[in-house]
Order: C-alpha cells, then structure tokens, then sequence
C-alpha cells in the first residue's frame, strides 16, 4: 500500500445490505398487541409480504453505525468543497432544535399553543432582514434551488400583476445548474451572458442582451469563481433601468455576512441557504432551508404563509385574502423548515452580528491564504483577491498525464475531502478550494503541505501513483459507467 | 456509390439511393466518454434539418443528436439502446443512429465533406 | 468566539504571507458605496447558557404533545421514536457530510440510501425509488410534471381528497409550465366522480389514500380506467405507517406512489423539515426527477454503489432537467430507514395495527356520544368527526382544558362553510387509553 503524505489510512470494514441480514420474525421495537377490534378498512388489508427484513436493536446500531464509519464529514476532515461552505455545525444547534416544546410541536395545532414557535420564525425573520437589509422575507423555500424557484415564481407573478409579457431570464454561463432549471420551471426561458476576462459577468454583453422582454438576471455573488462582481451597482443599474428585476443567488452569502448588505447591491430579491452561511448540517443532501429576502415591490408576492404580528401575538397567514392578496400562492407543505430555523437563529444568536462578519472575514482571510501559499504551484484562473473560495484550473497538470479528477481523488488518501472538481464551467478543469472559517491555519498548512507535494509528484512524471488513487478507502474508484448503462436502484431477493 | 457527409454538430451521414443513415462521429463518441444512454427517434417520424432526433448521454454529459438533413425516419438502431457501448466503438459502423429518407437532397450541400470536417476539427484540439 | 479557531496571531500571520495590509483589502472588490461600516445592529456574540436560556423560553411558550395529548394528523404524524434513531443520525458523519458526490469517502451515505431507496419500493409497492425529495407536498407537483413528460398531455385532475397544502402547491408549482391543474372540491363523504372526469387529454389523475379526510379507497377501478385512456395514476400517502396495514397504491395499480415520510423516524418539528417519497414502474425511471443510487463496482471488483443516471439533473441538463430539485431529505431518509429497519416486517405490521386499533376505539367511543357522527366509514388512524356546531372554536376549547384535540377542515377550507363543523382526528400508539377517554370526556364538556 502506497505511503501518503500526512501518513493517514482510511477505515476498512465490509458491511451488508440491510436485506442480507435477515433474521426473519426478528424485531428492534417492542410494541405492545394491538387490542382486538373489529377492523375499518373495508377489505383493504395489505396481506402479501412487503419483503422488510427482521432485526434486533444491536444489529441496526452497528449497521449504521459502520456505515457511517465509511464517510468523510466536516466532524472528522477538512472539506474544502467549493461552493458547498462546508462549516462546522454547532452541536449546540442539535440540542436546542430537540427541545420538545420545539421539535414536539404539531403544525396544526390552535395557533394560541404555538405562539414560542411563530416567535422563533419571526426572530429568524428579523436576523436575515436586518443582515440583508431587507425589507421582506419568504420563509417556506426547503433549500437553495427551491429559494431560486420562489424568487423567481414572485418575479413572475409581479410581472402579471404589471400585465408585463417579459418572459426571457439573463444567467452567467458559469451559473449552477440550478439557476436554468429554476426558470425554466416558472416559465421562462434562458439567455445565458458571457464572462469577461475576470471572471466577471460581461457587462457591456450584458446590456447588449437587456431588453424589453427581459424578465431578471440571475447572478451569484460572490460569483462561482469565487469572486464579487466588482461592476454590480452599475449591473443593478442597467437590469433595473430595461425595467427587469435583479435576482442574486445567495449560495455565496457567506464571504459578505456583516460587511455587505445585499439591498446596498440593487438586489430584488435572494434566497439564502441556511445549511451554507448559517451552519446547519448538510446530513449527506438534505434536509436544507432556503429563505428567501425580497425588495418591497416583490415583498407582496411571496408565497404562503406569513408569520405577523398584532394585539391578539402571533398569527399565522395561511390563505390569500387580505393580509395576502397577491400571493404567488403554496410552495411548500406546512410552514417551512421549522427544525432548520430553530438551528440557524441558535447559531445566529451565538455568533451576534460581531460574530457573524468575522466569520465571514475568516473565511475570506482562509481562502486568501490558500490562493497564496499555492498560488506558485499551482495555477489560479483569476487574479485576487478573492472572496471565500479560491479557483485554480488544471493548467498546473499540463502534459502531466494526470487530471483534475486524479488529482482529487489523491487528495482523498492524504485524509482531506477533495475540492470541488470541474465546476464552475468556465475554466477548465476548474479545482475550487472553499476553506470556511471553521479551519484554524494548522489545518490549512497541512492540506497546502499536501496539495504541494502532490503537484510535484504530479509534475514529477508520477500519473501512475494517481491513477491508482485512493488505495486507503472503503472503496477504490468505482465503474460509474456500469451503474448507469445497467441501472440496479434497489436490492432484489437473489 | 455512398458518399459521407459532416455537420458541425459532429454527426455524420452516408447517402445511397436517397436514403441517408446518421450516426456521430468519432471525435464526438471520444468527447462524451463512454456512452450509457440512447434515445432513437420513432421509425416514420419525419425530421426537419437542424431538428433534434435522438439523445446520446454519458455518465456525466448528455447531448442532442441532430437531423443533418430534413426527412422521414426509415430504421433505427435498436442495437445501441442495447448496447450503448457500440457508439463507442465502432461510431461510423455498427454505431449508427437511424437512417432517413431524405426529403430534398438539395439539404446536402451544406453539409461538410470528411476532409473539410477533418480540417474543422483539427480547429478545435 | 468559540467556533472561529483563527487567533489574532493567526490573522497577522496570514495577511502577511498574502502581503495584504489588513482584512480590508480583501475586500477591495466591493464598490466603496457598498461597504457596510456594521457591525449591524443586532445583539453581539454570545454563549451556551444565554443561547440555551433563550430557547428555553421560546419553547415554553409551546404547548408540546410531550405535554399534551395530541390527536392532530392532517399529513404530520406523531409517533413513537426509538432512542436509537436519534442517536445514530447524529453520529458526525451522517450529520456533518455532504451530497455523495466523491463515492469512495461516501459508501456509508450511498448505502443508506440504496437500502431507503429499496424500503421504499417495497412498501409503495413500486418497482424503483429515488432518493427523496423535499415533502409530499413538492413530490406530488413533481408527479404531475413527470405524468405530463410521459404521456405528453397538458392536464391534471386533483381529487379533492388530497390533501389540501398538496393540491395548492402542485396548482402553484405548474402554474406557469402550460399544465392545466384541475382541483376539485374537498369530499369528505367520498362522492367525487373521477373516473367520470377521465379523458383522452388527462395526464394523471392525483389521489391520497388514505384521503385527507381519512377515508381509504380502493383505486383498482380507477387505475384501470386511467389505464383505458392513456393517464397514469399517481398516489400520494401522508401517513407512511398506513403502507403496513393498507394495501398499497402499487398494489392497485398505481402508477406514481409519493408520500410523505416523516411519519417514520422523524419527529413533528411544527411541520418541517419533511420527508417526499417517490416511486415508480421501472419504465419510467428517466422522467424522474431527484437524485438516484445505483448499484456497481470499484477497480478491485468489490460492490459499492454511486449517484447514477445525472443526466436527467439540473446540474448537466440544466433548463432541460426533469426538475430543478438539487438535493434530497438526506437525514430525514436516514431516520426514516434507520426506524423501519428497526421495526422490520412484523414490527411495521404492528405498529399499523396498533395505530387502526386505537383509532377504531376512539371512533366507537365518540360515535357513542349524542351529537357526534363519524363521517369515515373506513379509515386507518384518522377519521373526520361531524360536530353540532362550528369545529374551530371546539378545538380552542379543547386546548384550553390541555388537549390538542383534532383539526378543524375549516383551517384549510375557510371559504366552505358545510365544512365548518367537520373535525378531523387522528389517532397514533402514542395516545394512551387514557388519552382516548379524556379526549371523549372533554368533547362531551364543550360541545
């Protein structure tokens, strides 16, 4: 087995599925007998197996248990996923969110039980208005992409109410995905804009491209490359002047916290992703939060509900009538991601807002120190400063042999999470190094100590060495064109 | 007597007696990767020139195969849905797409021949 | 501030090796009219005891169901949860890693969810599930939108037994993508004529089973007749428990099954966040939208499993994707798989069972009292309950003597006045016989 930098070797345990185990008859709950009545289900009864498997109590513990043992998470490596913010998740969150006067809430409930609840989502409320300066906020968008599609579904819905047939959305061609997919699910269609020679939006492309059947620009900032777009009151400017709305995706919220207040760009309208900027755990995809803040024009077409206040306290807006006459309608089951909220202000109120912009400069401050220290090695797409992430491309590997995914999985033996590989777009090759606050300057001189000595090795003639990599993994490379040419999505008895 | 043609799209045709049969070309096959996924049009759809006619996708890219000339679908290659690895690697063989009646020949003589294609990508390395 | 390691030190150190003179040429970028001077004008940093001490007290104003007894379903249901859920999720690294997107540090995500993914098919009685996706309530518009793909036809019939959040937000969510979103009102004697409605323009028809007002149905009729005309059937489950009791939707002959999860493994947390399932036929599996785990092997030939087929996703197909979604209920699914396999077969089988038992009891108990007339003749563990008078205010009522009696249909349907005096409740494990009674004996009072 190959010898690593840092000297670290990944755990190896073989663990079977779930359905390999059964022990049929097995059972980890005890319940007690149903009492004996005479049944309503109108012949309905589901009597075929379902097929679960049976299992005691200490079998499922040290399944997953085990399973978990195979994955990387913030609690055990440094992660420098671009994009991702992978930041610490405060353990304290974990327990506040728990209390039963919380999490034991039902969301039907008589609002008068709830009034503790609807003061929490307010409190929520007031902390990413007064961070954004923000007039107004939707609270129901379960994660970012749902955040884009809510701004988005208000913009259209202001449009309509103006009798505007603007239909056409402007995104950067180094936007996430998302940002397409969002718009075209409310109906509009995508004109992307080129970037210049920054790493920056094209201004003059994109005034060219303004119109009057442009609906919004969808803009990330700080950008995708990891850099604030310099020209952006004058990009605010222009959107606003062709009579279209400026949305920002705030999955890069985080490097401005406290020290930029979005309704000082010109911005309509942002969601912000709770699990990124406000330390809520990304649990392996989920579940998110992503509120939305909305300029006053957009404010009076959020979706519902609405959490306001008056003499009687709290009072929650759940239908369209005079406290919502032009709502853009229901997004989302219930009243949002209460268990998220309830994490978020927990870190809010811990950090303050002093806490808050040194965080973000933190991380500004991490991000910068890596494009230094491997700036000479390594070759940076763009100039800095940068914000929160530094973006290299694969130019450091020419004639090398070994390529960004090579060089990424390498990274996974010296027991660092890999960067994010091959996005944005727009450089090639693209390694986005994405530190966070959370990382003391110890953890950050380890990974650069890393990351050198693979760039040498690479530049050394080595491909071999990275081919081959990760070798201490629970699993080695695996044959993603097998999954997908021969679809197994399930266990099948044998 | 056949003769090839190219788009710019990087699909290829071959005409013989006003039937053209379509597929994509190597540089595309080599640029997708391994292929995973194919979606054929319909045997009697009618294509117009320019028009999307089938899918090809890889593990992490998926792209649009498109009409190089107008006209009505007469067969397609079943053995490619089966075995998208086939495109791979035999992309101007047993890796065609579908064949077309062609609707006005005249469609054509836009179209690039393997030297010009040759020459456009050699651009593009 | 104990979650910042950088000292002042550290600070210095770091600028000098950027060659910055300070923490404000960093951000040079910003335009100088932009700058926030800050800090903002919000409180300043603080610690464990004042944070908790904060919570506490926005916690007591909650009327828990730890509290109180809690008889309130409506698509979110209160059970009992093993110790070692809870305790498994919060391991590090389930609760602090990322989307699965580097497969050889992910094998313990990627496993899970190829194990939720097939728990999930068993109990819809589907052929493949994806990975989950926000709440039933999104999974249903994503549903609709799958159904439109496949059959190509531009409209949706909505049972008015669905639930209410569900219909609105798939009527929200297609508004504007040219699919005609038809609801219907709500039904809560089950009269509504979908196979009527049926015709050569439908792309699905959406129903819930158990219903929203509790009723369960036999869909095979209706499957059948969608089938005739060239729709899919797709059905939506808000109470996961009931898959061990009632036959399933796939059993039926559904063609889409969704539901919402939190039933199992999550707790109540005032609604969010949720758990969406989605499965369908095998066949269909390229028009479904969200994240999928298939099944492979490393360069050693040893089992292990990856995210698969990404090119129906935003992030490669971007404004052509099957849906904009971008994540899944990750943990949430944990939980939910975690809970079932602690219960396996037979202990799934009798939580149900638990659950329609006490839920008959209670219905006898109330049928028993003058006034009040169960409206479901067959249900699982919710039914719908005709008062003599207006629902809401009984349900304030109850709450001032302690108990979280039902929900009244006029909180999702203000505009239906026959439904003013309709309660719906719901019965779980978690209520005690004691609980029953005190529920019957305080309706009594306040009626």
């Amino acid at each position: 087995m190959a010898e690593t930098f840092s000297g670290s070797r990944g755990p190896f345990l073989e663990e079977p599925l779930l359905f390999e185990m059964d022990s049929p008859g097995q059972c980890g709950v005890d319940l007690p007998a149903p009492p004996e009545v005479s049944d309503r289900l109108g012949g309905l009864e589901r009597t075929a197996p379902i097929g679960l498997p049976g299992l005691s109590e200490p079998a499922v513990v040290r399944h997953y248990t085990r399973l978990s043992q195979k994955n990387y998470g913030i609690d055990s490596v440094f992660y420098p996923l671009g994009s991702c913010t992978m930041k610490y998740n405060p353990r304290l969150n974990e327990k506040l969110a728990r209390l039963p006067g919380l999490a034991d809430i039902h969301p039907f409930q008589p609002i008068s039980t709830v009034q503790g609840a609807l003061e929490l989502i307010d409190q929520t409320a007031h902390w990413l208005k007064t961070l954004t300066g923000m007039p107004a906020i939707a609270l129901s968008p379960a994660a970012g992409a749902h955040g884009e599609f809510c701004g988005l579904m208000t913009i259209r819905a202001a449009l309509d109410d103006r009798g505007e047939q603007r239909r056409r959305v402007l995104v950067p061609e180094s936007a996430h995905g998302t940002n397409p997919a969002s718009a075209a699910a409310c109906g509009f269609t995508v004109d992307p804009i080129p970037a210049n020679g920054r790493g920056r939006v094209d201004l003059a492309a994109l005034k060219a491209k303004l119109g009057d059947d442009v609906a919004a620009l969808m803009l990330t900032n700080p950008n995708t490359c990891g850099l604030f777009e310099d020209e952006i009151l004058e990009i605010a400017e222009a959107v606003h002047r062709a009579g279209a709305f400026f949305y920002c995706d705030g999955a890069n919220y985080n490097a401005i916290v406290g020290r930029v207040r979005i309704a000082d760009l010109g911005i309509d309208v942002m969601h912000i992703n709770l699990h990124k900027t406000f330390s809520t755990p990304h649990g392996g995809g989920g579940p998110g939060a992503g509120p939305t803040v909305l300029s006053a024009a957009l404010a009076p077409f959020a979706p519902l509900p609405a959490v306001l206040h008056d003499q009687q306290g709290w009072r929650l807006v759940e239908h369209a009538g005079a406290d919502a006459a032009k709502s853009c309608g229901r997004i989302k089951g219930f009243h949002g991601q209460f268990g998220v909220f309830a994490r978020a202000l927990a870190y809010m109120l811990s950090m303050g807002g002093d806490g808050l912009r040194q965080a973000a400069e933190d991380a500004v401050l991490n991000a910068n120190y890596l494009l230094a220290r491997l700036g000479g090695e390594l070759t940076p797409s763009f100039a800095g400063p940068c914000m929160h992430e530094a973006l290299f491309d694969d130019r450091f590997l020419k004639d090398s042999g070994v390529t960004t995914l090579d060089f990424a999985k390498a990274l996974i033996d010296e027991g660092f999470h890999p960067m994010t590989m091959y996005f944005p777009l727009v450089v090639h090759g693209a390694l986005l190094m994405e530190p966070t606050e959370t990382e003391s300057k110890a953890t950050l001189d380890r990974f650069i100590g890393s990351v050198i000595g693979l760039a040498r090795q690479a530049r050394a003639g080595e491909a071999a060495a990275f081919k081959a990599a990760p070798v201490n993994t629970p699993r080695r490379r695996l044959d993603e064109t097998l999954a997908a040419r021969n679809p197994v999505l399930r266990w099948r008895p044998a | 007597m056949s003769e090839t043609y190219f788009t710019r799209d990087h699909e290829w045709i071959r005409v013989e007696d006003g039937i053209g049969t379509v597929g994509i070309t190597d540089y595309a096959q080599h640029a997708l990767g391994d292929i995973v996924f194919v979606e054929l049009p319909a045997p009697g759809d009618s294509l117009s020139r320019g028009g999307q006619a089938a899918v090809v996708e890889s593990v992490k890219a998926a792209s649009d195969v498109f009409a190089p000339v107008s006209g009505a679908v007469t067969a397609v290659n079943q053995d490619i849905v089966d075995t998208p690895g086939l495109v791979n690697h035999a992309p101007e063989g047993d890796g065609w797409f579908f064949s077309l009646r062609l609707a006005d020949a005249g469609d054509l003589a836009g179209l690039l021949d393997r030297a010009a294609y040759d020459a456009f990508v050699k651009e593009l390395e | 501030m104990r979650y910042l390691p950088l000292t002042e030190a550290d600070r210095r150190d770091m600028l000098a090796a950027i060659g910055a003179g300070g923490v404000d040429d960093l951000f040079c970028d910003v335009p100088a009219a932009a700058r926030w001077s800050g800090p903002p004008n919000l409180p300043g940093h603080a610690g464990e005891m004042e944070v908790e001490g904060h919570f506490r007290a926005l916690a007591a104003k909650n009327l828990s169901a730890a509290a109180a007894p809690l008889f309130i379903g409506a698509g979110a249901y209160r059970h009992h949860l093993p110790a070692a859920v809870d305790a498994l999720i919060q391991r590090g690294e389930f609760l602090t890693s990322y989307t699965p997107y580097q497969p050889e540090v992910s094998q313990g995500t990627l496993q899970y969810l190829f194990e939720f993914q097939t728990q999930v098919a068993l109990i819809t009685g589907m052929e493949v599930a994806n990975a989950s996706m926000y709440d039933a309530a999104t999974a249903c518009a994503e549903a609709a939108a799958m159904a439109s793909r496949i059959t190509r036809r531009r409209r949706v019939l909505v049972s008015g037994d669905v639930h209410p959040h569900y219909a609105q937000v798939v009527a929200t969510a297609l508004q504007y993508t040219g699919i005609e979103v038809e609801l219907l009102a709500p039904d809560p004697l089950g009269l509504e004529d979908l196979i009527g409605r049926i015709d050569g323009d439908i792309a699905c028809v959406l129903v819930q089973n158990p219903g929203f007002f509790g009723r369960l149905r036999d869909l095979s009729a209706l499957a059948a007749a969608c089938r005739g005309d060239g729709a899919l059937l797709a059905a939506v489950v808000s109470e996961p428990v009931s898959l061990g009791l009632v036959s399933s939707p796939g059993e039926m002959g559904a063609d889409i099954v969704v539901a919402e999860g939190q039933g199992i493994g999550n707790a109540l947390n005032f609604g969010g966040p949720g758990l969406g399932l989605f499965a369908t036929r095998e066949k269909y599996l390229r028009q479904m939208p969200g994240r999928l785990v298939g099944q492979t092997v490393d360069v050693d030939g040893r089992r292990g499993w990856v995210l698969t087929l990404s090119t129906r996703e935003q992030h490669i197909r971007r404004e052509k994707a099957t849906s904009n979604i971008c994540t899944n209920s990750g943990l949430c699914a944990l939980a939910f798989s975690i809970h079932l396999a602690l219960l396996g077969e037979e202990g799934f089988r009798r939580l149900a069972r638990l659950n329609h038992a006490r839920a008959v009891m209670l219905a006898e108990k109330l049928a028993a009292i003058r006034g009040l007339r169960v409206l479901t003749p067959t249900f699982f563990n919710e039914f719908s309950l005709q008062l003599p008078r207006p629902a809401a205010p009984v349900v304030e009522a109850l709450a001032e003597r302690g108990i979280l009696g039902g929900v009244a249909a006029s909180r999702f349907y203000p505009s239906y006045p026959e439904l003013a005096e309709v309660l719906l409740l719901a019965v779980t494990e978690t209520n005690s016989d004691a609980e029953l009674d005190a529920l019957a004996a305080a309706l009594r009072e306040v009626l």
